[in-house]
């Protein structure tokens, strides 16, 4: 069991394990798991976040969902209000047409029942000249007596 | 290895012996096959596997391999980050190293002597110590690799100045009268770590082989009286329980070593 040159080809052995271990062996390595704590690391960050995000994103679901529902309710109301408003419009329209027609019917009335009398009183003016006639029969002049029976005409 | 030359100091002395080249001159110029070979098969092996599973890595979810390794590099890296609060781009991957490493080495303990004995003696080598890790060429030429990386990140930390002139003030104070003292001190300190780490796993694993080996020992006297065969019971029984143990040892052993050495290195860069 002596000290010999072994000694210095050991050294130079173990030398070159190191140098071998530090170039070739640890930075893989190292990289390696560095990388994957990182991507765990991330993934649990990740993880946190979307918890987070999934609470708020219920509870803007939620929120939007009564908003909806109130807006619905309120679109309900107002278009019950706007039907009440349509049908009472439409009844004060159709009172307003039926006053107008039964106003034009009765001008209408009215004006046959003036033209009628005015006919009327033609007829009885000449029903009368003609009665006269027959009575009066040869002295009676038309002409003689026109501003006699015009006279008679407008008594009537 | 003849059986009709076998005593029990043989059989030790066979085991414990490398098999060893000599280089130049001799003497100090020789290098010990066995050990070589095995920590660089066993290096190349380890991290090199190690290599190929990182080569691939990738942040998506982790394979079988990548998680066994991902395992081995969290560990080590917890353990550095324990110690040292700084950038762990070079301390990592030498902790890493070394647990690896020394762990690989160690593990050969595990391996039956004579197993070892029976395949190296077929290929015609004399001796072969599988176990890198018992010989004290392997243990000294990392702690002082360890020693020489404290040195050169106290030289980093402090400057060469600082850390010159904290050998010769500190702990005791700046008193020129103080200065021999505290150097010697200083210079106890610091080499007391490569010699304790190389020291602590060579001898560990030095005396867990040992131990393998008279524990085989007693398997051998079996073979050779009768009531030995009770004894060859026993043997096997006991290199069990020793082999178990053993495992707690060689992961301990490998961590220590690991551990020191980053905690070594992280004293570096304390002021004091």
């Amino acid at each position: 069991m002596n000290i010999n040159a072994t000694l210095f080809v050991q050294a130079l052995s173990f030398a070159f394990l190191i140098w071998f271990a530090v170039k070739f062996i640890w930075p893989p390595l190292n990289r390696a798991i560095d990388d994957r704590n990182k991507r765990i690391a991330d993934g649990l960050a990740a993880a946190e976040k979307g918890k987070v995000a999934l609470v708020e994103a219920e509870r803007r679901g939620d929120a939007s969902l009564k908003e909806a529902r109130e807006r619905a309710s309120a679109v309900l109301a107002d278009s019950e209000k706007r039907a009440a408003q349509i049908i009472e419009e439409a009844r004060v329209a159709a009172k307003a047409e039926a006053d107008r027609i039964i106003a034009g019917a009765r001008e209408q009335i009215a004006s046959e029942a003036a033209k009628a009398r005015t006919a009327l009183r033609e007829q009885v003016a000449s029903l009368a000249v003609a009665g006269a006639e027959k009575i009066l029969r040869r002295e009676v002049d038309a002409k003689a007596h026109a501003d006699m029976l015009a006279q008679l005409k407008s008594q009537l | 290895m003849a059986a009709e030359n076998l005593t029990p100091s043989s059989y030790i002395a066979h085991h414990l012996t490398n098999l060893t080249v000599t280089v130049g001159e001799g003497g100090f110029w020789a290098v010990n096959v066995d050990t070589i070979i095995m920590s660089w098969v066993l290096g190349l092996v380890s991290l090199g596997g190690i290599w190929l599973v990182a080569r691939g890595a990738t942040a998506e979810v982790p394979g079988r391999l990548q998680s066994f390794v991902e395992m081995f590099f969290e560990f080590v890296d917890n353990t550095v980050r324990d110690v040292f609060p700084g950038s762990r781009a070079f301390l990592g991957p030498l902790a890493l190293t070394i647990f690896v490493w020394v762990f690989m080495m160690n593990l050969m303990d595990l391996v039956p002597i004579d197993w070892v004995a029976t395949v190296s003696g077929g290929l015609g080598a004399p001796h072969w110590k599988a176990v890198p890790s018992t010989d004290l060429n392997t243990t000294f030429a990392m702690s002082f690799s360890v020693f020489f990386l404290i040195i050169f990140f106290s030289f980093k930390a402090k400057g060469v100045g600082g850390f010159l002139h904290e050998m010769f003030t500190a702990p005791f104070g700046s008193n020129p009268a103080l200065w021999i003292p505290n150097f010697a001190l200083n210079v106890i300190e610091l080499l007391a770590k490569p010699v304790s780490l190389g020291m602590r796993l060579f001898g560990n694993m030095y005396a867990g082989e040992l131990i393998f080996m008279l524990l085989g020992l007693l398997g051998t006297i079996a073979s050779l009286s009768l009531g030995g065969a009770l004894a060859g019971g026993a043997s096997g029984i006991l290199t069990w329980a020793w082999a178990v143990f053993h495992i707690l040892i060689i992961l301990l052993q490998a961590f220590i070593f690991m551990v020191l050495s980053v905690v070594y290195v992280a004293m570096a860069h304390e002021h004091h």
